[in-house]
């Protein structure tokens, strides 16, 4: 049917409608004003705004000299621990993660094995937060299962870097963010795992490759774009995580914790709204990350048809 | 073109007649060996390299589980195990003990509400309006509601401090009002569930069918679209009360008490009620979600 | 279609073709038969079509013979020499997948260049051979581009070129065509049936699409539920199918239910010879060609249901007394309107038939 036609059908439909039919012009954008309105006011304000206080004074007029809290070597060690923590969780989940995805292949997609590991994965990686830092304090906590049997076999009172106390360091956080940065990488690679067709594999061993030389010729390469998206999505995950070091770390330590404590007080550090400049170094952070792995989504899409 | 087969008469001879990759076995070795082998082609690995990683991974997981479970039972640090913690939780003596783990509980299962609300009365006729009359929006859709896993809820939460004193100043500070603030943060996990559902319908031909019939356009929403998008919503329903129960980083910001908070603070005086909480919100999210993935699986296998 | 006139097929491309012989091969799936000791021998450069409904087991005697599936029982022998623990790397045959199987990260050329590469053949012969067998199949100037830049049939030519650069003793297509457009796939197999004669390389082409089968074969195997029924040239399955399944599968055939008596088949009043005579007295369903059924002045009475033309021809169904569908395959001069009264004849040429219970 020509677009005319439909038009031309769908006005005759409107008139033969039972409904005084004088007043009906389209009105259906209209329909779209509640979620417009909600979403101004809820994200792109709140985003704004908090983007935006970072430029200005407490008492409200406009500065520039707020950025100078970037210099700040307290704020450039928050920025620099909170990277590396990404970094280091980003890497190593986006490793363990694959591996998993890797061994997954292996069980039917429809099957239970598969259900229970996705909503498993879902819980971790989306809404654990808090509980996950319960977790982790009850195993490798002062007196977690852990500690307590490590401490009960070897006669060692705390686990080497990782157990006792340092579970409430920056460092500590590097198990617990693991916990739900592996999840993430399976949620997030298992499509691409799952997109290698048995045909490349199949026309690769026909062509006389073996099962190393397609994977090292093949399948990684197919799935590198996608890879290093994930671990890049990781990376953002980690970076802007808040719930499970806010359970475990009172002060301080990462960025996303420095923005809550700095809120509590008027002027932190020398500087004005601290909070939203901080805020502010997160977004282009964010932003650029999510530059990086917007591209390679799309060379990853390209060959996953 | 003709010099090119010259060409390659020339040279020929010795490379191609060369293949390496001939090999026969000889018949009598072959008989013992064929039948049993299996060609392992594709990507998947053997069913012992599976099966060592997938352990490794259940241990890894399932240990820091396996302790909460142990720390919820144990008696103090004598050692010895005990069913009292679970006891306290329903002893109405220690009740005012949990008081704000019950606030907390109570409004976050008013903000799931009214969440799951949001999610159904402007998430989702947005999304089925888009697919109908506006399907060039249908990009910018997608786009405005993967934003918030872009923005860091900390930046949000910074940016909701003075929306929400507003906010107060119009309905009062309770905390059922946080779920305008979490209906965004659910935004990308309502709408992928329903998108995927939405994909798998031609939308439009439906429900001109349904018109030509002499369905009304109300009509068409509540006997056509929506029974055919259930799967869809339902999950997107489970995923929101899932991500609301999780929620902690809005409530911290401004302040108010919900399920998360309140396990945070009452981890201070009583650490084996907010372990056995955690515990249970874990395993009740776990169930959800699981619940969706049958129903995805039962879709993709009909 | 940016496709150019094919060259001539390099010289070093031509083999001299290998026998292949599939000894009673079996394959089971847990328990069910998939292959039922399926035998077939192939002559040296010959191109043989295994035909059949989809789950009869013809891919998988296909994927036996790359080495992709592991048979249960019997043999495969290429050239004389027994093959069957040889595992699919090594087995060098070449192989064309149904679609998508052009590996995505690679263009055109480094596709093809790949089992050389397996093979160690140095960069520069490389280049060249896949030059070549790019040019053979038309692509010669479209090397650069990547599969997802190319339309479903180049993706298929690339493949085709991919399969024979590295000249296998035997290529193997599975279902090439099935994934392209009816003009694409028509244009596609006469030219796999030029190159493949050119080149002389022995070929098995598995299809269900019979009238592919009997256009570019040798010879055409039908199976049917894991097991051979017939395997003969495209003429011979055609006019004297050996089964009633070959009868109904080759060809289009009316179903007519008849009696078999002395050796002659009563069909609406007319008797037929039979194919083979060995057929017990009694009710049977026989399988006339359209082109056997004619129309005529007087005979069997009928109404016409619907007419198409086909071309060359032009094919009408129509409705006996007896509420029988028969198709009439008849010159286009003639343009029967629906419901116009005719009579129809049988051409009296031998049918194939196949027991029926008698009407209760």
């Amino acid at each position: 049917m020509t677009l005319a036609a439909r038009t031309a059908r769908a006005r005759g439909a409107r008139d033969a409608g039972t409904e005084p039919s004088r007043r009906r012009p389209d009105l259906g954008w209209l329909g779209l004003a509640p979620f417009s309105v909600y979403v101004v006011l809820f994200l792109l304000l709140p985003a704004a705004l908090a983007v935006g206080s970072g430029f200005f004074t407490r008492d409200g007029a406009f500065t520039l000299a707020n950025l100078a809290a970037f210099g700040n070597p307290i704020v450039l060690k928050d920025f620099l621990d909170s990277f590396w923590l990404s970094a280091v969780t980003a890497v190593l989940g986006a490793v363990f993660g694959a591996t998993i995805c890797y061994a997954l292949l292996r069980a039917r997609p429809d099957g239970l094995l598969r259900s229970v590991v996705d909503a498993g994965s879902s819980v971790l990686a989306q809404f654990g937060g808090v509980m996950l830092a319960f977790a982790w304090i009850a195993t490798i906590g002062s007196q977690g299962l852990v500690t307590v049997l490590v401490a009960q076999l070897t006669g060692i009172e705390s686990l080497g870097g990782l157990g006792g106390p340092s579970l409430y360091t920056v460092a500590g956080l590097i198990p617990v963010y693991l916990y739900f940065q592996v999840p993430l990488m399976v949620l997030s690679f298992m499509p691409a795992m799952e997109g290698l067709r048995q045909a490349w594999a199949e026309a690769a061993a026909t062509l006389g490759a073996t099962r190393a030389t397609y994977w090292r010729r093949i399948a990684m390469p197919i799935l590198a774009p996608a890879f290093f998206g994930c671990a890049i999505l990781l990376f953002a995950n980690a970076f802007s995580s808040f719930a499970t070091a806010a359970a475990l770390i009172d002060q301080g330590g990462i960025v996303p914790l420095r923005i809550f404590s700095s809120l509590s007080s008027e002027t932190v550090l020398g500087a004005d709204n601290l909070a939203g400049v901080l805020a502010l170094g997160m977004v282009v952070v964010m932003v650029v990350l999510m530059a990086a792995y917007g591209l390679l989504q799309r060379r990853a899409a390209r060959w996953q048809r | 073109m003709s010099a090119g087969v010259e060409d390659v008469r020339a040279s020929g001879t010795s490379e191609e007649s060369t293949t390496p990759l001939r090999a026969v076995g000889r018949p009598e070795a072959v008989a013992r060996r064929a039948l049993g082998r299996t060609p392992r082609v594709g990507a998947a690995p053997s069913r012992a390299t599976s099966t060592i990683v997938l352990v490794l991974a259940g241990v890894f997981f399932l240990v820091p589980i396996a302790a909460m479970v142990e720390f919820s039972l144990r008696q103090g640090r004598t050692g010895s195990y005990t069913l009292q913690h679970y006891a306290a939780v329903l002893d109405p003596a220690q009740e005012y003990a949990y008081d704000g783990l019950f606030q907390g509980t109570l409004n976050s299962l008013a903000i799931c509400a009214i969440t799951v609300l949001i999610v159904l009365l402007v998430l989702l006729p947005t999304m089925i309006l888009v697919e109908l009359r506006y399907p060039a929006l249908r990009r910018a859709l997608e786009f405005v509601c993967i934003l918030p896993i872009t923005i860091p809820t900390v930046v949000i939460g910074v940016g909701f401090l003075p929306v929400y004193s507003v906010i107060a100043r119009l309905v009062g500070s309770d905390a059922w009002s946080l779920a305008f603030a979490i209906g965004i943060i659910v935004l990308p996990y309502a709408y992928r569930p329903i998108a995927v559902n939405l994909q798998g319908l031609d939308v439009a031909m439906l429900s001109e069918a349904a018109r030509s019939l002499g369905a009304g356009w109300g009509t068409v929403m509540v006997r056509v679209l929506v029974p055919n998008l259930r799967r869809g919503i339902l999950a997107s329903c489970f995923i929101t009360i899932a991500v609301v129960l999780g929620e902690f980083t809005i409530a911290t910001f401004l302040s108010r008490t919900t399920f998360q908070t309140a396990l945070v603070l009452i981890q201070h005086t009583d650490p084996y009620v907010a372990v056995i909480f955690a515990l249970l919100a874990l395993v009740f999210g776990f169930v959800l979600l699981l619940v969706i993935g049958r129903l995805g699986a039962v879709r993709r296998r009909a | 279609m940016a496709i150019e006139s094919p060259a001539q097929p390099p010289r070093s491309l031509v083999s001299e073709g290998a026998a292949v012989e599939l000894v009673d091969v079996v394959k089971e799936y847990g328990g069910h038969r998939a292959l039922a000791g399926v035998s077939l021998t192939m002559r040296p450069g010959e191109f043989v079509a295994l035909l059949g409904p989809s789950g009869c087991g013809k891919t998988t005697v296909l994927r036996s013979l790359a080495g992709l599936e592991r048979i249960d029982g019997g043999r495969i022998r290429i050239d004389g020499a027994d093959v069957t623990a040889v595992p699919v790397n090594k087995r060098d045959i070449g192989m064309v997948f149904q679609s998508y199987s052009l590996f995505p990260h690679l263009t055109a050329v480094q596709n093809v260049q790949f089992g050389l590469e397996m093979r160690r053949v140095d960069a520069a012969s490389r280049a060249r051979r896949a030059r070549e067998a790019l040019e053979m199949v038309g692509l010669g100037s479209l090397g650069a581009r990547y599969a997802h830049e190319l339309s479903g049939g180049q993706q298929q030519r690339v493949a085709l070129a991919r399969a024979l650069v590295t000249r296998p003793r035997v290529l193997l297509l599975d279902e090439p065509l099935s994934a392209l457009d009816a003009k694409v796939r028509v244009q596609l197999r006469e030219e796999i049936r030029r190159i493949q004669i050119e080149l002389g390389i022995t070929t098995l082409f598995v299809t269900h699409d019979q009238e592919e089968a009997l256009a570019v074969a040798d010879r055409v195997a039908v199976m049917h539920a894991g097991a051979i029924e017939q395997v003969g040239a495209p003429e011979e399955l055609y006019s004297t199918p050996a089964t009633p399944f070959v009868a109904d599968f080759v060809g289009l055939s009316n179903r007519v239910e008849g009696e078999v008596r002395a050796g002659r088949v009563l069909v609406h009043g007319a008797e037929l010879p039979l194919l083979r005579e060995e057929v017990q007295d009694g009710p049977v369903i026989a399988f006339v060609r359209p082109e056997d059924v004619l129309f005529a002045d007087s005979g069997v009475p009928a109404t016409v249901v619907s007419s198409s033309f086909l071309g060359s021809v032009r094919r009408t169904l129509v409705r006996l007394p007896d509420d029988t569908l028969l198709s009439v395959q008849h010159e286009t001069s003639r343009r029967p309107a629906a419901g116009e009264r005719v009579h129809v004849r049988f051409g009296g040429r031998a049918v194939s038939v196949s027991p029926r219970p008698a009407r209760g």
